[in-house]
């Protein structure tokens, strides 16, 4: 039987290639059958995990829930020390100085990346400003939030921490961060469908072990990743209740 | 049981006084200034209690931003960082609401150790697992300051009759 593999879309196009020689890592450590499903949007994805599809997925925080308490998934390992943070940027040249500064009517730049979308629109409640009262610009990256900053198309962006600072050197100058979240609890977490949860501790060993060797190592630094920490029951739903008062 | 808020803790001088009695029978005597500690950018306060309300956990921020040690927090109740200008009508509906299995939220002006305040809006919910309730996880964010002048003009309106006289120490 071939298991399905699948990653958070929010992933940066640079890891691709880091996720195919995981997935490759990963079958011979497991000795199964393992194919890598990757999505552009989070649409297609849950689609997917609805019909069930799905039986091992690097999952985005904001999906934790749904993977967890409706869909039966159990948790393995969390990236380390890789929190999801998230930045409000403006142009450089921007009036804008604070958070508080934007106005009702605001153009607001940001992918479907979900928790990051979700840690945006907090950090814009202190000006009174939602879903309602601004206008969204829907992109497809983050470097497509960053041009739309920089041809003037939006007034803020959402970006994941990481992404705004692996923007080019050029790129980012012309940007200017207003604010950063530092929420630390919040990250990705790595899942066992129902069909592979009998193997969780056997994935969560091989995991666990990863940066013990080069190779290991190798894979990890492709991924952006410094290694795999366990990721427990209780954690989880920590996690799950604590976005559930986000949104 | 918590202990009278020490006159040497309050910070920046002069303060007001008021015994609080809370839920459960407990009382104090509470100090407080009029100093407001503006909510951290970005930042989340986070803590979680058991059923009977006494806090299992506290984050960074909720540490810097109450005062307390977190030594001091955790096995406290969380009535702690009650105000005595928050009145008891501001929280109505906070245990229907959590007893129904939704999450409450509401503006909520908080009492720091050194007397101080700080403004947040709160969202509280129920951990649930494996079908039993053990515990609230409580999570603070930074409000708009049109919503704290709105609530601060609002809340010394909803006191009931006699109830802000009961403060007196």
């Amino acid at each position: 039987m071939t298991h399905t593999f699948t990653v958070s879309p929010d992933f940066p196009p640079a890891r691709i290639s880091g996720w195919f020689i995981f997935n490759t890592w990963l079958q011979r450590r497991l000795e199964a059958a393992i194919h890598l499903e990757l999505y552009d949007d989070f649409v297609r994805q849950r689609a997917d995990i609805a019909a069930g599809k799905i039986d091992l997925i690097y999952a985005n925080p904001y999906d934790a829930a749904l993977l967890v308490r409706e869909k039966g998934f159990v948790p393995v390992a969390r990236p380390r020390d890789k929190a999801d943070e998230a930045i409000i940027a403006v142009p450089a040249a921007s009036a804008v100085q604070h958070v508080e500064d934007l106005r009702p009517g605001a153009r607001i730049a940001s992918t479907d990346d979900p928790d990051v979308r979700t840690m945006g629109m907090i950090m814009i409640e202190p000006a009174d400003l939602s879903a309602a009262n601004t206008a969204a610009v829907a992109c497809g990256n983050y470097v497509l939030v960053a041009k739309a900053l920089l041809s003037g198309t939006a007034d803020a962006g959402f970006f994941l921490k990481q992404s705004f600072e692996e923007l080019s050197e050029v790129t980012r100058r012309q940007l200017r961060q207003i604010v950063e979240s530092h929420i630390y609890v919040v990250h990705h977490a790595l899942m066992a469908g129902p069909r592979l949860a009998p193997r969780r501790d056997e994935i969560r060993d091989a995991l666990l072990g990863m940066d013990q060797d080069a190779k290991g190592r190798d894979i990890l630094a492709n991924l952006g990743l410094a290694g795999w920490d366990e990721l427990d029951e209780e954690a989880t739903e920590f996690m799950i209740d604590l976005m559930d008062t986000l949104t | 049981m918590l202990r009278d808020m020490e006159p040497a803790d309050i910070a920046g001088g002069a303060f007001k006084e008021a015994r609080l009695t809370y839920f459960d029978g407990a009382s104090r005597i509470v100090r407080y200034t009029d100093v407001e500690v503006p909510f951290p950018e970005g930042r989340l306060i986070v803590s979680c209690t058991d059923v009977p309300g006494m806090i299992t956990q506290a984050n960074k921020a909720f540490v810097d931003m109450s005062g307390y040690s977190k030594e001091e927090l955790i096995g406290a109740p969380h009535y702690i960082l009650r105000h005595p200008d928050m009145p008891r009508a501001a929280f109505k509906g906070l245990w229907d609401t959590l007893a129904r299995g939704e999450k409450w939220t509401g503006y909520v002006k908080n009492l720091r150790k050194d007397g101080a305040y700080y403004w947040v809006f709160a969202t509280v919910i129920g951990n649930v697992r494996k079908g039993n309730l053990v515990g609230y996880t409580s999570v603070r964010r930074k409000p708009s300051r049109t919503k704290i002048d709105e609530c601060a003009k609002l809340y010394p309106t909803l006191f009931a009759p006699g109830e802000r006289e009961a403060y007196s120490p």
